[in-house]
């Protein structure tokens, strides 16, 4: 089996923008590895629009989107194998693969990029209590069964939790015919973004529940009626405010987690916060060579973003190579970022000034809705930033953009925390 | 006509069947589902008992005992894995430590082999992650983990092999003896002729044997709830973690399975609805709870699924298997709750034994003792890879992500004798659907699958027989 310089596992939005910027980025050795039969990952279901605004300043589908990425891919002449399961990722960056033309093969590579993307929450995963017959489907399952195999799973629709997805299944049952009968969010907010709120649920008018969840499931054999309930502040059901809907099919959309089974099991470290790998600056992760990007780093509100993301993967990628695959410097010129007080998380957790770009996108996401409330930066105890927001929301990922020069002014820096503020 | 009809296809209807199979015979089984392994069978604790808990001299006991010694050769010759972990039956007060001698010593009295009574510092040794409370415990290292599906379905494929018919979606509406001396049973598929009935009708065997007899036969469905958590903390224990059994049975318990998860549960909760497997929130929320009284850090968010399984609980819980005293040539085999599962070999057997004598049976020249497995892919090597998929490309395309199944083994599911009809019959024979995505990715390219070898529309595949379709039309417009 031949050897590559990169190899690329998924060959969805992430995998495609990073073998895109490394290979405009000098290497050739780049090899994409997608277990689908055609590369696009999630976007080639994904067949609303929406998609490009930030990357192309234009409205596309999802498949248009894909395409302007996979467009490049071809005629760049980037090689990708498809229907190629990568079974295992060892720690020196050997990738085992399968797929039924080569049988089970090897590549030993000098840099990794993992861009596997993330699943769905499933109904087990949510304890949803009652019988578990057909016609309970993870949204993006349906949106499989509906976009790409041209099939209906049913007539009537509640769905369980307001996520993108959800709220775009919500729009397109409807637009087949279905009669969606509520939307259900356990949160007193809504998981999705407020766009896919206006233009899916309430141009249609379907209801949004918020403080409630499914209690019960009917139907042996197949999704009878689903009952639903108010939760009060500890999410639990609160006696007496059930609403029974007769119904043919519960859709959930309660949340995506990165698939790092493969990360795991090469020893990448994980965040427990996004589920995804702890990455520095250059979004590489503890395993030097190893690089995350996309969904499976952490669960992005638009593609654009991940494209923005996975183009530095690659960037930084050819970069690692280029400068000899050597380990990153010692921990004493590493500055460690931090969310606290309503923001949850950031990307990336380290800095090393000196492998930095002129200007870091640092992006998060925050814990509950805050309204007119700021976004503070503290440079160890010196606040930096403080930019007001009109509105923040779980839903939609934040970002603020630090400069190389300002990190390099404050000797000793040891620390930079993101905070939501009051004032 | 028959010789023999078996009604049911669970774990003991296929054990008779399989047992049966060895003898110069015409047995159908005849099974209201549409797979084998559709009842009780297919929710439980997925244990082989060491044996301790049943009441010294019962039938319980003796069956118990007798399966869980012939359950190695069995796992062999079915090609099913079996793996005696060892149970555990854990004590955290003190003044209860006389409870665990009880049932050490019932346990040597029904010929448990290698009991021993552990104290708190050997427990905790030999699993650090139980309650810091836990005062001692009584091991059995006989105690053992077995998939019930796997070891159902390959007694049914063994059965089949050597001649049993099985009719699925056949359900047994009345029965009558006709004037021919036969047994009538009228079924929603035609009528049915047997010299004997063996009644291994789980939950509803009450229904069918008081089809046939005046002494009324009552079954409780005794509910548990279980939770499946993830193969990542799969080894959180690594023995059957018990806690002292109370009139309710064996209590909560924690496990690996055999195939590396984690299992959690039951409870014990007394329904009276044949079709009640739906799980309660409170059901859920008291195993977590029992359970972490013996287990810490019990990983919960790890769960991937949770079901309910029905007991067919009888209230003197004693199996009752023999022919009914007003019904000659009809057996029970009714009341089979746990330790229904280790014991379905010994029921099995016994059941043969008596119609051997009986009905003077001749055994066959030519039976097949053992079946072969579908081809696993996983933990093969390269090399070993690579042969299978030269040989048949379709080991190379893996569609199960989470459980790395691949096509070859799900048309060897498909195609092999009572192959899989439905995605439920898919997952319980491959395992594919089982993963922590739950069929999320997998279940519309398994469609694909059964859709192309079956040659059924989309419409027509369902998660599990009956009116469990996936989907119900195509969208609009031209596709």
């Amino acid at each position: 089996m031949k050897t590559y310089d990169i190899v690329i596992v998924g060959g969805g939005p992430a995998g495609l923008a990073a073998a895109v910027a490394a290979k405009e980025a000098g290497n050739d050795s780049i090899l994409i590895l997608e277990r689908d039969h055609e590369l696009g990952g999630i976007l080639n279901q994904c067949i609303h629009n929406g998609f490009g605004l930030h990357t192309f300043k234009e409205e596309l589908t999802g498949p248009e989107y894909a395409y302007r990425f996979i467009k490049q891919v071809l005629d760049l002449g980037i090689e990708y194998k498809l229907n190629t399961m990568v079974m295992d990722i060892s720690a020196e960056k050997i990738v085992t693969a399968m797929n039924r033309e080569d049988g089970m093969f090897q590549i030993p590579a000098k840099a990794v990029i993992l861009a596997m993307g993330c699943r769905e929450r499933s109904r087990g995963a949510l304890n949803i209590p009652g019988y578990r017959p057909a016609g309970i489907f993870s949204a993006g399952t349906a949106q499989r069964l509906v976009n790409i195999e041209g099939y209906m799973p049913g007539r009537e629709v509640v769905i369980l939790g307001s996520g993108d997805i959800g709220l775009i299944m919500a729009r397109r049952m409807t637009l087949e015919g279905a009669k969606v009968k509520v939307v259900a969010e356990l949160m007193p907010y809504s998981g999705g973004l407020k766009r896919n709120i206006v233009q899916c649920l309430d141009d249609y008018g379907i209801p949004l529940k918020l403080s409630h969840t499914v209690v019960d499931i009917e139907g042996k054999e197949h999704v009878k009626a689903v009952t639903i309930a108010e939760v009060g502040p500890d999410r639990k059901p609160i006696p007496g405010t059930e609403e029974r809907y007769t119904c043919d099919t519960l859709l959930l959309s309660c949340g995506l987690i990165p698939e790092n089974e493969l990360s795991r099991a090469a020893g990448v470290k994980m965040s427990t916060v996004t589920s995804g790998p702890i990455v520095n600056e250059s979004l590489e992760t503890n395993i030097p060579g190893v690089f995350a990007c996309g969904n499976v780093l952490h669960v992005h509100d638009l593609v654009d973003y991940v494209s923005e993301e996975a183009k530095r993967a690659g960037q930084n990628a050819v970069k690692y190579i280029n400068d000899g695959c050597k380990l990153p410097a010692a921990e004493d010129k590493v500055i460690e970022v931090t969310a606290t007080e309503g923001a949850r998380y950031t990307v990336p957790s380290t800095i090393n000034v000196d492998r930095m770009d002129d200007l870091l996108t640092v992006r998060f996401r925050v814990g509950d809705v805050y309204k007119n409330s700021f976004v503070s930066v503290y440079f160890d105890d010196e606040r930096i930033m403080h930019n007001q927001k009109r509105i923040l929301a779980p839903g939609e990922m934040e970002q603020i953009v630090l400069r190389k020069s300002q990190l390099q002014e404050h000797e000793g820096l040891k620390k930079i925390t993101v905070k939501i503020e009051k004032e | 006509m028959y010789d023999v009809i078996v009604i049911g296809a669970g774990v003991s209807g296929c054990a008779v069947a399989r047992w049966l199979s060895r003898y110069e015979l015409n047995v159908c089984v005849l099974e209201k589902c549409e797979d084998v392994c559709e009842g009780t069978s297919k929710a439980n604790s997925a244990i082989v008992h060491a044996g301790f808990d049943a009441d010294e001299g019962s039938l319980m006991a003796k069956l118990n005992v007798r399966g869980n010694e012939m359950m190695d050769d069995l796992a062999k010759d079915l090609d099913i894995p079996f793996k005696r972990n060892g149970s555990m039956v854990v004590c955290i007060h003190k003044d209860e430590l006389d409870g665990l001698k009880v049932l050490y010593e019932r346990g040597v009295k029904n010929g448990v082999k290698g009991l021993k009574l552990l104290s708190k510092e050997e427990v905790l040794e030999l699993e650090p992650n139980l309650s810091e409370n836990v005062e001692g415990a009584l091991l059995a290292p006989t105690g053992g983990i077995i998939c019930p599906f796997e070891l159902t379905i390959a007694m049914a494929e063994n059965a089949n092999e050597n001649g049993v018919e099985f009719r699925f979606n056949t359900r047994v509406e009345d029965i009558k003896k006709g004037e021919d001396g036969l047994w009538h049973l009228r079924t929603n598929n035609g009528e049915y002729k047997a010299k004997y009935v063996v009644n291994a009708a789980g939950v509803y065997a009450d229904k069918i044997h008081n089809m046939v007899s005046a002494d009324k036969m009552h079954i409780i469905e005794r509910r548990g709830d279980y939770c499946l958590l993830d193969k990542e903390v799969g080894g959180h224990v690594s023995h059957t973690i018990f806690p002292q059994p109370t009139k309710y049975g064996k209590g909560v318990l924690v496990t690996p399975t055999v195939h590396g998860n984690l299992l959690v549960g039951p409870t014990a909760i007394d329904i009276e609805n044949k079709e009640g497997t739906a799980t309660t929130a409170e059901g859920i929320d008291a195993l977590t709870a029992k359970a972490s009284e013996n287990v810490r850090n019990l990983p919960m968010r790890n769960v991937i699924t949770s079901f309910a399984g029905l007991r067919a609980h009888l209230e003197q819980h004693e199996f009752v298997i023999g022919e009914v005293k007003d019904a000659p040539c009809f057996i029970d085999v009714a009341g089979i709750e746990s330790p229904g599962l280790s014991a379905s070999p010994a029921i099995g057997e016994m059941v043969s034994e008596m119609l051997k004598e009986k009905m003077s049976l001749k055994e066959k020249e030519n039976w097949i003792s053992t079946r072969k497995g579908i081809t696993r892919t996983e933990g093969l090597s390269i090399e070993e890879m690579n042969a299978l998929i030269k040989e048949n490309p379709a080991y190379g395309t893996i569609v199960c992500r989470c459980e790395s199944i691949t096509e070859g083994e799900i048309l060897d599911a498909i195609h092999r004798p009572l192959g899989a009809r439905s995605l439920d019959g898919v997952k319980r024979r491959t395992r594919a659907g089982m993963g922590r995505c739950q069929a999320g990715f997998c279940s519309p390219r398994t469609m694909d699958i059964l859709s192309r070898e079956l040659g059924l529309s989309y419409e027509e595949i369902t998660k599990s027989g009956g009116k469990s379709n996936i989907v119900i039309e195509r969208t609009k417009g031209e596709v």
